[in-house]
Protein backbone atom coordinates (compact mmCIF):
# COMPACT_ATOMS: atom_id res chain seq x y z
CA UNK A 1 0.00 0.00 0.00
CA UNK A 2 2.56 2.54 0.91
CA UNK A 3 6.43 2.54 0.05
CA UNK A 4 9.04 4.39 0.87
CA UNK A 5 11.93 4.41 -1.33
CA UNK A 6 15.76 5.76 0.47
CA UNK A 7 14.31 9.05 1.04
CA UNK A 8 16.40 11.96 2.40
CA UNK A 9 15.21 14.56 4.13
CA UNK A 10 16.87 18.09 5.18
CA UNK A 11 16.18 20.71 7.74
CA UNK A 12 18.06 23.66 5.76
CA UNK A 13 21.84 21.93 6.20
CA UNK A 14 20.31 19.43 8.96
CA UNK A 15 20.17 15.72 7.49
CA UNK A 16 17.01 14.34 9.32
CA UNK A 17 16.23 11.34 7.50
CA UNK A 18 19.06 8.82 5.98
CA UNK A 19 17.90 6.75 2.83
CA UNK A 20 15.10 5.78 4.79
CA UNK A 21 13.15 2.83 2.97
CA UNK A 22 10.25 1.30 4.61
CA UNK A 23 6.56 -0.43 3.77
CA UNK A 24 2.73 -0.80 5.08
CA UNK A 25 1.30 -3.59 3.66
CA UNK A 26 -2.59 -3.15 3.66
CA UNK A 27 -4.53 -4.27 6.62
CA UNK A 28 -1.33 -4.17 8.48
CA UNK A 29 -0.09 -2.24 12.03
CA UNK A 30 3.68 -1.13 11.53
CA UNK A 31 5.37 0.42 14.55
CA UNK A 32 7.81 2.88 13.90
CA UNK A 33 10.04 3.66 17.42
CA UNK A 34 13.24 5.53 18.45
CA UNK A 35 14.72 7.58 20.46
CA UNK A 36 13.79 11.20 20.46
CA UNK A 37 15.16 12.88 17.73
CA UNK A 38 15.42 9.70 15.54
CA UNK A 39 13.66 11.28 12.86
CA UNK A 40 9.98 9.12 13.57
CA UNK A 41 8.10 12.64 13.11
CA UNK A 42 9.91 13.83 10.07
CA UNK A 43 9.18 10.27 8.32
CA UNK A 44 5.42 10.86 8.75
CA UNK A 45 5.50 14.44 7.85
CA UNK A 46 7.36 13.55 4.83
CA UNK A 47 5.04 10.72 4.26
CA UNK A 48 1.71 13.13 4.34
CA UNK A 49 3.68 15.63 2.64
CA UNK A 50 4.15 18.06 4.82
CA UNK A 51 7.66 18.14 4.10
CA UNK A 52 9.52 16.88 0.81
CA UNK A 53 12.60 14.42 0.33
CA UNK A 54 15.16 15.60 -1.78
CA UNK A 55 15.64 12.15 -3.08
CA UNK A 56 14.19 9.01 -2.86
CA UNK A 57 10.45 8.68 -3.49
CA UNK A 58 7.24 7.34 -1.74
CA UNK A 59 4.09 5.15 -3.48
CA UNK A 60 0.88 5.05 -2.03
CA UNK A 61 -1.52 2.55 -3.94
CA UNK A 62 0.70 2.68 -6.83
CA UNK A 63 1.15 6.16 -6.93
CA UNK A 64 4.14 8.33 -6.52
CA UNK A 65 3.13 11.20 -4.27
CA UNK A 66 7.29 12.14 -3.75
CA UNK A 67 5.59 15.78 -4.46
CA UNK A 68 2.16 15.69 -3.78
CA UNK A 69 1.16 18.59 -1.77
CA UNK A 70 -0.55 17.39 1.62
CA UNK A 71 -3.57 18.72 0.98
CA UNK A 72 -4.00 16.31 -1.67
CA UNK A 73 -3.38 13.33 -0.10
CA UNK A 74 -6.11 13.46 2.12
CA UNK A 75 -8.70 11.93 -0.41
CA UNK A 76 -6.40 9.57 -1.77
CA UNK A 77 -6.79 8.23 1.58
CA UNK A 78 -3.83 9.20 4.21
CA UNK A 79 -4.64 10.86 7.51
CA UNK A 80 -2.23 11.86 9.82
CA UNK A 81 -2.55 12.30 13.25
CA UNK A 82 0.50 14.66 14.28
CA UNK A 83 2.27 14.70 17.78
CA UNK A 84 1.08 16.99 20.04
CA UNK A 85 -2.80 16.38 18.51
CA UNK A 86 -2.87 19.89 16.95
CA UNK A 87 -6.50 20.24 17.38
CA UNK A 88 -8.26 23.17 16.69
CA UNK A 89 -8.22 24.61 20.39
CA UNK A 90 -10.86 27.85 19.29
CA UNK A 91 -13.16 25.41 17.34
CA UNK A 92 -15.56 23.34 19.13
CA UNK A 93 -15.72 19.34 18.96
CA UNK A 94 -18.49 19.17 16.07
CA UNK A 95 -16.95 21.63 14.02
CA UNK A 96 -13.24 20.27 14.79
CA UNK A 97 -15.09 16.64 12.92
CA UNK A 98 -16.02 18.72 10.72
CA UNK A 99 -12.80 20.02 9.40
CA UNK A 100 -11.60 16.30 9.22
CA UNK A 101 -14.45 15.38 6.69
CA UNK A 102 -13.34 18.43 4.59
CA UNK A 103 -12.58 16.62 1.20
CA UNK A 104 -15.34 14.03 2.36
CA UNK A 105 -18.80 15.45 3.08
CA UNK A 106 -20.86 12.70 2.06
CA UNK A 107 -21.31 10.33 4.72
CA UNK A 108 -20.67 13.45 7.46
CA UNK A 109 -23.91 12.07 9.69
CA UNK A 110 -22.62 8.91 9.74
CA UNK A 111 -19.18 9.35 9.96
CA UNK A 112 -19.94 11.55 12.93
CA UNK A 113 -22.20 9.02 14.08
CA UNK A 114 -19.17 6.56 14.10
CA UNK A 115 -16.70 8.39 15.61
CA UNK A 116 -18.89 9.75 18.58
CA UNK A 117 -19.55 5.63 19.34
CA UNK A 118 -16.10 4.99 19.28
CA UNK A 119 -15.58 7.76 21.41
CA UNK A 120 -18.57 8.48 23.78
CA UNK A 121 -16.69 11.14 25.54
CA UNK A 122 -16.71 13.25 22.38
CA UNK A 123 -20.23 13.06 22.20
CA UNK A 124 -21.45 14.28 25.52
CA UNK A 125 -18.27 17.35 24.69
CA UNK A 126 -19.54 18.00 20.87
CA UNK A 127 -20.27 21.58 21.59
CA UNK A 128 -17.68 22.16 23.45
CA UNK A 129 -14.49 24.63 22.77
CA UNK A 130 -11.63 22.06 21.54
CA UNK A 131 -9.19 24.06 24.09
CA UNK A 132 -11.09 23.00 27.08
CA UNK A 133 -10.96 19.58 26.65
CA UNK A 134 -8.79 17.29 28.62
CA UNK A 135 -5.22 16.27 26.95
CA UNK A 136 -6.43 12.53 26.50
CA UNK A 137 -10.22 13.73 25.14
CA UNK A 138 -8.03 15.99 22.52
CA UNK A 139 -6.12 13.04 21.33
CA UNK A 140 -9.58 11.01 20.87
CA UNK A 141 -10.88 14.54 18.89
CA UNK A 142 -7.52 14.36 17.18
CA UNK A 143 -8.27 10.39 15.86
CA UNK A 144 -11.96 11.04 15.36
CA UNK A 145 -11.19 14.40 13.35
CA UNK A 146 -8.39 11.87 11.54
CA UNK A 147 -11.26 9.09 10.98
CA UNK A 148 -13.61 11.82 9.02
CA UNK A 149 -11.78 11.33 5.83
CA UNK A 150 -12.29 7.93 5.96
CA UNK A 151 -8.40 7.05 5.68
CA UNK A 152 -7.26 3.72 4.02
CA UNK A 153 -3.59 4.74 5.79
CA UNK A 154 -4.09 6.27 9.02
CA UNK A 155 -0.79 7.61 10.39
CA UNK A 156 -0.30 8.39 14.73
CA UNK A 157 2.24 9.97 16.14
CA UNK A 158 2.54 9.30 19.91
CA UNK A 159 -0.86 9.03 20.40
CA UNK A 160 0.20 7.88 24.32
CA UNK A 161 1.94 10.86 24.49
CA UNK A 162 1.34 12.34 28.13
CA UNK A 163 -1.61 10.24 29.02
CA UNK A 164 -2.10 8.28 32.03
CA UNK A 165 -1.50 4.29 32.01
CA UNK A 166 -5.43 3.47 31.81
CA UNK A 167 -5.97 6.02 29.13
CA UNK A 168 -2.92 4.69 27.13
CA UNK A 169 -4.67 1.36 27.33
CA UNK A 170 -8.05 2.86 25.66
CA UNK A 171 -5.68 4.53 22.96
CA UNK A 172 -4.27 1.40 22.22
CA UNK A 173 -7.26 -0.71 22.68
CA UNK A 174 -8.64 1.56 19.79
CA UNK A 175 -6.25 1.43 17.58
CA UNK A 176 -6.69 -2.27 17.99
CA UNK A 177 -10.63 -1.74 16.96
CA UNK A 178 -9.39 0.65 14.08
CA UNK A 179 -7.45 -1.66 12.28
CA UNK A 180 -10.19 -4.99 12.88
CA UNK A 181 -12.62 -2.48 10.84
CA UNK A 182 -9.94 -2.55 8.20
CA UNK A 183 -7.72 0.19 8.28
CA UNK A 184 -4.08 0.26 7.67
CA UNK A 185 -2.23 1.69 10.64
CA UNK A 186 1.56 2.78 10.49
CA UNK A 187 2.43 4.03 14.35
CA UNK A 188 5.15 6.14 15.74
CA UNK A 189 5.89 5.72 19.48
CA UNK A 190 7.97 6.04 22.14
CA UNK A 191 6.21 3.75 24.45
CA UNK A 192 7.94 0.92 22.64
CA UNK A 193 6.40 -2.11 24.52
CA UNK A 194 3.10 -1.26 23.87
CA UNK A 195 4.00 -0.51 20.54
CA UNK A 196 5.93 -3.88 19.71
CA UNK A 197 2.54 -5.66 21.05
CA UNK A 198 0.15 -4.68 18.89
CA UNK A 199 2.53 -4.32 15.75
CA UNK A 200 2.38 -6.80 12.86
CA UNK A 201 5.79 -5.19 11.89
CA UNK A 202 8.06 -2.84 12.94
CA UNK A 203 11.18 -0.53 12.08
CA UNK A 204 13.68 1.08 14.78
CA UNK A 205 14.88 4.46 13.99
CA UNK A 206 18.13 6.25 15.15
CA UNK A 207 19.55 9.43 14.17
CA UNK A 208 17.80 9.42 10.88
CA UNK A 209 18.66 5.69 9.72
CA UNK A 210 16.56 2.54 10.03
CA UNK A 211 18.57 0.46 12.14
CA UNK A 212 16.69 -2.50 12.72
CA UNK A 213 13.25 -4.00 11.21
CA UNK A 214 11.31 -6.98 12.01
CA UNK A 215 7.85 -8.34 12.68
CA UNK A 216 6.81 -6.69 16.35
CA UNK A 217 7.29 -9.85 18.42
CA UNK A 218 10.78 -10.61 16.85
CA UNK A 219 12.28 -7.40 17.72
CA UNK A 220 10.37 -7.14 21.09
CA UNK A 221 12.61 -10.09 21.81
CA UNK A 222 15.85 -8.77 20.00
CA UNK A 223 18.36 -7.91 23.23
CA UNK A 224 19.49 -4.74 21.42
CA UNK A 225 15.85 -3.12 21.44
CA UNK A 226 15.63 -4.71 25.24
CA UNK A 227 18.26 -2.71 26.38
CA UNK A 228 17.85 0.28 24.47
CA UNK A 229 13.77 0.88 24.94
CA UNK A 230 12.79 -1.94 26.87
CA UNK A 231 14.27 -1.08 30.25
CA UNK A 232 16.79 -3.93 30.14
CA UNK B 1 -26.61 68.66 21.47
CA UNK B 2 -22.80 68.94 20.23
CA UNK B 3 -22.10 65.85 22.59
CA UNK B 4 -24.93 63.76 20.52
CA UNK B 5 -23.59 65.14 17.66
CA UNK B 6 -20.09 64.33 18.38
CA UNK B 7 -20.56 60.84 19.14
CA UNK B 8 -22.60 60.25 16.14
CA UNK B 9 -19.57 61.59 13.64
CA UNK B 10 -17.43 59.26 16.22
CA UNK B 11 -18.75 56.35 15.52
CA UNK B 12 -19.14 57.47 11.75
CA UNK B 13 -15.39 57.52 11.38
CA UNK B 14 -15.24 55.00 13.58
CA UNK B 15 -17.26 52.51 11.50
CA UNK B 16 -14.74 53.23 8.66
CA UNK B 17 -11.35 52.33 10.73
CA UNK B 18 -13.61 49.21 11.44
CA UNK B 19 -14.43 47.91 7.97
CA UNK B 20 -10.16 48.73 7.24
CA UNK B 21 -9.48 47.23 10.15
CA UNK B 22 -11.27 44.15 9.69
CA UNK B 23 -9.16 43.45 6.67
CA UNK B 24 -6.39 43.75 8.79
CA UNK B 25 -7.28 41.45 10.97
CA UNK B 26 -8.19 38.65 8.96
CA UNK B 27 -5.30 38.74 7.11
CA UNK B 28 -2.93 38.77 10.02
CA UNK B 29 -5.27 36.39 11.86
CA UNK B 30 -4.39 34.13 8.50
CA UNK B 31 -1.19 34.57 7.81
CA UNK B 32 0.22 35.92 10.70
CA UNK B 33 1.60 39.24 9.06
CA UNK B 34 0.70 42.79 9.12
CA UNK B 35 -0.19 43.71 5.46
CA UNK B 36 0.72 47.35 5.84
CA UNK B 37 -0.17 48.01 2.11
CA UNK B 38 -3.72 47.66 3.57
CA UNK B 39 -4.21 51.33 3.54
CA UNK B 40 -3.34 52.07 0.05
CA UNK B 41 -5.65 49.59 -1.10
CA UNK B 42 -8.22 52.33 0.33
CA UNK B 43 -6.55 54.79 -1.91
CA UNK B 44 -6.56 52.70 -4.87
CA UNK B 45 -10.44 51.63 -4.64
CA UNK B 46 -11.71 55.52 -4.20
CA UNK B 47 -9.37 56.94 -7.45
CA UNK B 48 -11.45 53.70 -8.88
CA UNK B 49 -14.60 54.94 -8.26
CA UNK B 50 -14.21 58.38 -8.27
CA UNK B 51 -12.44 57.79 -12.23
CA UNK B 52 -15.38 55.51 -13.46
CA UNK B 53 -17.64 58.34 -11.63
CA UNK B 54 -16.31 61.66 -12.97
CA UNK B 55 -14.91 60.58 -16.02
CA UNK B 56 -17.18 58.00 -17.29
CA UNK B 57 -20.28 59.32 -15.76
CA UNK B 58 -20.91 55.95 -13.96
CA UNK B 59 -23.94 55.21 -11.64
CA UNK B 60 -22.19 55.85 -7.96
CA UNK B 61 -22.94 52.17 -7.23
CA UNK B 62 -21.57 50.92 -10.21
CA UNK B 63 -18.52 52.52 -9.16
CA UNK B 64 -18.66 51.47 -5.83
CA UNK B 65 -18.86 47.65 -7.52
CA UNK B 66 -15.81 48.63 -9.88
CA UNK B 67 -14.13 49.85 -7.00
CA UNK B 68 -14.73 46.53 -5.27
CA UNK B 69 -13.82 44.10 -8.65
CA UNK B 70 -9.95 46.16 -8.40
CA UNK B 71 -9.03 46.41 -4.99
CA UNK B 72 -9.93 42.75 -4.91
CA UNK B 73 -7.72 41.64 -7.85
CA UNK B 74 -5.42 44.02 -6.48
CA UNK B 75 -5.15 42.50 -2.78
CA UNK B 76 -4.85 38.94 -4.83
CA UNK B 77 -2.28 39.98 -6.54
CA UNK B 78 0.00 41.77 -4.07
CA UNK B 79 -0.54 38.70 -2.15
CA UNK B 80 0.93 35.84 -4.96
CA UNK B 81 3.57 38.54 -6.03
CA UNK B 82 5.19 40.06 -2.42
CA UNK B 83 3.80 37.85 0.06
CA UNK B 84 3.36 34.36 -1.21
CA UNK B 85 7.27 33.86 -2.25
CA UNK B 86 7.78 34.76 1.67
CA UNK B 87 6.00 32.58 3.13
CA UNK B 88 8.63 30.45 4.50
CA UNK B 89 10.65 33.78 5.13
CA UNK B 90 11.44 36.00 8.73
CA UNK B 91 8.52 38.01 9.65
CA UNK B 92 10.64 40.48 9.33
CA UNK B 93 11.26 39.98 5.78
CA UNK B 94 7.82 40.04 5.08
CA UNK B 95 7.02 43.23 7.23
CA UNK B 96 9.75 45.33 5.04
CA UNK B 97 8.10 43.75 1.73
CA UNK B 98 4.52 45.17 3.08
CA UNK B 99 5.75 48.96 3.59
CA UNK B 100 7.40 48.20 0.44
CA UNK B 101 4.42 47.46 -1.47
CA UNK B 102 2.93 50.39 0.25
CA UNK B 103 4.65 53.31 -1.29
CA UNK B 104 5.10 51.37 -4.60
CA UNK B 105 1.09 51.86 -4.79
CA UNK B 106 1.33 55.35 -3.56
CA UNK B 107 4.06 56.41 -5.71
CA UNK B 108 1.98 54.66 -8.62
CA UNK B 109 -0.74 57.02 -7.90
CA UNK B 110 1.13 59.82 -8.13
CA UNK B 111 2.32 59.06 -11.48
CA UNK B 112 -1.00 58.26 -12.52
CA UNK B 113 -3.10 61.14 -10.65
CA UNK B 114 -0.56 63.36 -9.40
CA UNK B 115 -0.54 64.92 -6.17
CA UNK B 116 -3.15 67.83 -6.57
CA UNK B 117 -6.04 66.88 -4.68
CA UNK B 118 -9.23 65.37 -6.05
CA UNK B 119 -12.74 66.08 -5.06
CA UNK B 120 -14.37 63.25 -4.39
CA UNK B 121 -18.17 63.60 -5.17
CA UNK B 122 -20.11 61.84 -2.15
CA UNK B 123 -22.05 58.42 -3.64
CA UNK B 124 -24.61 59.15 -1.14
CA UNK B 125 -26.97 61.37 -2.26
CA UNK B 126 -30.04 61.82 0.33
CA UNK B 127 -30.42 64.87 1.82
CA UNK B 128 -28.73 65.03 5.69
CA UNK B 129 -31.44 63.92 8.90
CA UNK B 130 -32.47 66.75 11.13
CA UNK B 131 -33.67 66.63 14.68
CA UNK B 132 -34.58 68.63 17.55
CA UNK B 133 -35.79 71.63 14.98
CA UNK B 134 -32.10 71.70 13.06
CA UNK B 135 -30.16 71.69 16.65
CA UNK B 136 -28.94 68.33 15.25
CA UNK B 137 -28.04 66.70 11.88
CA UNK B 138 -26.68 63.63 10.85
CA UNK B 139 -25.52 63.33 7.50
CA UNK B 140 -26.95 61.07 5.53
CA UNK B 141 -22.89 59.56 4.97
CA UNK B 142 -22.61 58.75 8.33
CA UNK B 143 -25.97 56.94 8.56
CA UNK B 144 -24.93 54.89 5.13
CA UNK B 145 -21.41 54.06 6.89
CA UNK B 146 -22.70 52.65 10.26
CA UNK B 147 -25.40 50.99 8.26
CA UNK B 148 -22.62 49.52 5.92
CA UNK B 149 -20.58 48.83 9.06
CA UNK B 150 -23.53 46.63 10.36
CA UNK B 151 -23.96 44.51 7.67
CA UNK B 152 -20.47 43.85 6.77
CA UNK B 153 -19.85 42.72 10.49
CA UNK B 154 -23.27 40.63 10.65
CA UNK B 155 -22.25 38.91 6.89
CA UNK B 156 -18.46 38.35 8.37
CA UNK B 157 -19.65 36.79 11.14
CA UNK B 158 -22.03 34.53 9.51
CA UNK B 159 -19.67 33.89 6.62
CA UNK B 160 -16.52 32.14 9.18
CA UNK B 161 -19.17 30.51 11.62
CA UNK B 162 -21.05 28.76 8.79
CA UNK B 163 -19.49 28.03 5.58
CA UNK B 164 -17.11 25.82 4.65
CA UNK B 165 -14.65 28.57 3.12
CA UNK B 166 -14.67 30.76 6.17
CA UNK B 167 -14.31 27.56 8.63
CA UNK B 168 -11.73 26.63 6.51
CA UNK B 169 -10.02 30.03 7.72
CA UNK B 170 -10.68 29.94 10.99
CA UNK B 171 -8.45 27.06 10.94
CA UNK B 172 -5.75 28.24 8.98
CA UNK B 173 -5.28 30.60 11.18
CA UNK B 174 -5.11 28.52 13.91
CA UNK B 175 -3.09 25.85 12.38
CA UNK B 176 -1.47 25.64 8.97
CA UNK B 177 0.18 22.39 8.92
CA UNK B 178 -3.35 21.20 10.91
CA UNK B 179 -5.67 22.47 8.25
CA UNK B 180 -3.00 21.07 5.54
CA UNK B 181 -3.76 18.14 6.79
CA UNK B 182 -7.42 18.35 6.99
CA UNK B 183 -7.29 18.36 3.23
CA UNK B 184 -7.33 22.45 2.93
CA UNK B 185 -5.32 24.33 0.63
CA UNK B 186 -3.72 26.70 2.36
CA UNK B 187 -2.49 28.62 -0.30
CA UNK B 188 -5.53 29.14 -1.40
CA UNK B 189 -7.49 30.31 1.84
CA UNK B 190 -4.96 32.95 2.18
CA UNK B 191 -5.70 34.14 -1.13
CA UNK B 192 -9.63 34.32 -0.36
CA UNK B 193 -8.77 36.40 2.78
CA UNK B 194 -6.62 38.31 0.97
CA UNK B 195 -9.68 38.87 -1.45
CA UNK B 196 -12.08 39.48 1.11
CA UNK B 197 -9.94 42.08 3.06
CA UNK B 198 -9.63 43.60 0.33
CA UNK B 199 -12.87 44.47 -1.21
CA UNK B 200 -13.80 45.61 2.53
CA UNK B 201 -11.29 48.23 1.86
CA UNK B 202 -12.61 49.15 -1.87
CA UNK B 203 -15.98 49.55 0.62
CA UNK B 204 -14.18 51.64 2.83
CA UNK B 205 -12.73 53.78 0.59
CA UNK B 206 -15.28 55.19 -0.81
CA UNK B 207 -16.95 55.76 2.32
CA UNK B 208 -14.13 57.75 3.95
CA UNK B 209 -13.98 59.72 0.67
CA UNK B 210 -17.59 60.43 0.64
CA UNK B 211 -17.33 62.19 4.44
CA UNK B 212 -13.86 63.62 4.29
CA UNK B 213 -13.93 64.16 0.18
CA UNK B 214 -9.96 65.13 -0.81
CA UNK B 215 -8.19 62.61 -2.68
CA UNK B 216 -4.86 62.41 -2.61
CA UNK B 217 -2.02 59.42 -3.01
CA UNK B 218 -1.67 59.26 0.79
CA UNK B 219 -5.30 59.35 1.52
CA UNK B 220 -5.11 55.75 2.38
CA UNK B 221 -2.08 55.85 4.49
CA UNK B 222 -3.18 57.63 7.87
CA UNK B 223 -6.65 55.53 8.04
CA UNK B 224 -4.69 52.61 7.64
CA UNK B 225 -2.54 52.71 10.70
CA UNK B 226 -5.51 53.77 12.67
CA UNK B 227 -7.36 50.92 11.51
CA UNK B 228 -4.54 48.94 12.56
CA UNK B 229 -4.46 50.39 15.70
CA UNK B 230 -7.81 50.10 16.28
CA UNK B 231 -7.34 46.13 15.33
CA UNK B 232 -4.69 45.67 17.89
CA UNK B 233 -6.50 47.69 20.41
CA UNK B 234 -9.68 45.52 19.85
CA UNK B 235 -7.20 42.38 20.10
CA UNK B 236 -5.74 41.37 16.85
CA UNK B 237 -7.03 38.41 14.82
CA UNK B 238 -10.46 38.96 16.33
CA UNK B 239 -13.37 39.93 14.34
CA UNK B 240 -15.26 41.41 17.14
CA UNK B 241 -12.60 43.28 18.32
CA UNK B 242 -11.39 44.99 15.06
CA UNK B 243 -15.38 46.17 14.92
CA UNK B 244 -14.95 47.25 18.64
CA UNK B 245 -11.43 48.75 18.14
CA UNK B 246 -12.79 50.66 15.35
CA UNK B 247 -15.86 52.35 16.85
CA UNK B 248 -13.82 53.15 20.39
CA UNK B 249 -11.17 54.44 17.88
CA UNK B 250 -13.39 57.00 16.13
CA UNK B 251 -14.73 57.89 18.93
CA UNK B 252 -11.63 59.12 21.42
CA UNK B 253 -10.43 60.59 18.23
CA UNK B 254 -13.79 63.17 17.47
CA UNK B 255 -13.88 63.50 21.01
CA UNK B 256 -10.46 64.66 21.67
CA UNK B 257 -10.41 66.65 18.14
CA UNK B 258 -13.24 68.63 19.53
CA UNK B 259 -13.11 68.79 23.36
CA UNK B 260 -9.34 68.65 23.80
CA UNK B 261 -7.24 69.56 20.99
CA UNK B 262 -7.29 68.70 17.30
CA UNK B 263 -3.56 68.49 16.74
CA UNK B 264 -3.37 66.78 19.62
CA UNK B 265 -6.29 64.00 18.90
CA UNK B 266 -4.20 61.59 16.83
CA UNK B 267 -1.18 61.39 19.90
CA UNK B 268 -4.35 60.60 22.32
CA UNK B 269 -5.32 58.22 19.91
CA UNK B 270 -1.83 56.02 20.32
CA UNK B 271 -1.99 57.19 24.10
CA UNK B 272 -4.78 55.58 24.80
CA UNK B 273 -3.75 52.54 22.38
CA UNK B 274 -0.38 51.75 24.85
CA UNK B 275 -2.20 52.20 28.11
CA UNK B 276 -4.46 49.78 26.95
CA UNK B 277 -1.79 47.33 25.43
CA UNK B 278 -0.31 48.02 29.01
CA UNK B 279 -3.05 47.09 30.44
CA UNK B 280 -4.11 43.89 28.53
CA UNK B 281 -1.53 43.20 26.09
CA UNK B 282 -4.03 40.96 23.80
CA UNK B 283 -6.75 44.34 23.01
CA UNK B 284 -9.66 44.50 24.54
CA UNK B 285 -10.77 40.88 23.25
CA UNK B 286 -8.05 39.11 22.39
CA UNK B 287 -7.51 35.83 23.78
CA UNK B 288 -4.68 32.90 24.06
CA UNK B 289 -5.67 29.58 24.86
CA UNK B 290 -2.96 27.03 24.55
CA UNK B 291 -2.23 23.17 23.78
CA UNK B 292 -2.76 20.97 26.74
CA UNK B 293 0.49 18.92 26.93
N1 LIG C 1 11.69 22.30 11.97
C1 LIG C 1 12.91 21.78 12.18
N2 LIG C 1 14.01 22.49 11.90
C2 LIG C 1 15.25 21.97 12.09
N3 LIG C 1 15.49 20.76 12.58
C3 LIG C 1 14.42 20.00 12.88
C4 LIG C 1 13.07 20.47 12.71
N4 LIG C 1 12.24 19.49 13.10
C5 LIG C 1 13.02 18.47 13.51
N5 LIG C 1 14.32 18.76 13.37
C6 LIG C 1 15.45 17.88 13.70
O1 LIG C 1 15.32 16.68 12.97
C7 LIG C 1 15.61 15.56 13.78
C8 LIG C 1 14.45 14.59 13.79
O2 LIG C 1 13.33 15.19 14.43
P1 LIG C 1 11.93 14.47 14.62
O3 LIG C 1 10.97 15.46 15.14
O4 LIG C 1 11.59 13.74 13.38
O5 LIG C 1 12.28 13.41 15.77
P2 LIG C 1 11.34 12.37 16.50
O6 LIG C 1 11.93 11.04 16.27
O7 LIG C 1 9.94 12.57 16.12
O8 LIG C 1 11.55 12.76 18.02
P3 LIG C 1 10.52 12.79 19.26
O9 LIG C 1 10.41 11.41 19.75
O10 LIG C 1 11.18 13.67 20.25
O11 LIG C 1 9.23 13.34 18.74
C9 LIG C 1 15.96 16.10 15.15
O12 LIG C 1 17.36 16.14 15.26
C10 LIG C 1 15.40 17.49 15.16
O13 LIG C 1 16.20 18.35 15.93
MG1 LIG D 1 8.29 13.21 17.06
Amino acid sequence: MLKVDNINVYYGKIHALKDISLEVNSGEIVALIGANGAGKSTTLKTISGLLHSKTGSITFMDENISHTEAYKLVSKGIAHVPEGRHVFLQMSVLENLEMGAYTNGRNIKDNIQNVFERFPRLKHRKNQIAGTLSGGEQQMLAMGRALMSQPKLMMMDEPSMGLAPILVEQIFDIIRDLHKAGTTILLVEQNAEMALRIADRAYVLESGEIKLSGTGSELAKSDEIKKAYLGG
Amino acid sequence: MTFLSNLINGISLGSVYAIIALGYTMVYGIAKMLNFAHGDVIMVGAYASYCTMIYLGWHPLLSILFSIVVCTLLGVIIEAFAYKPLRRAGSLAVLITAIGVSYLLQNVALLIWGSTPKVFTSVVNFEPLSFFGGKLTITAESIVTVLACIVIMICLTLFTQKTKIGKAMRAVSEDKDAAELMGINVNTTISITFAVGSALAAVAGVLLCSSYPTLVPTTGSMPGIKAFTAAVFGGIGSIPGAMLGGILLGIIEIFSKSYISTSLSDAIVFAVLILVLLIKPTGILGKKITEKV
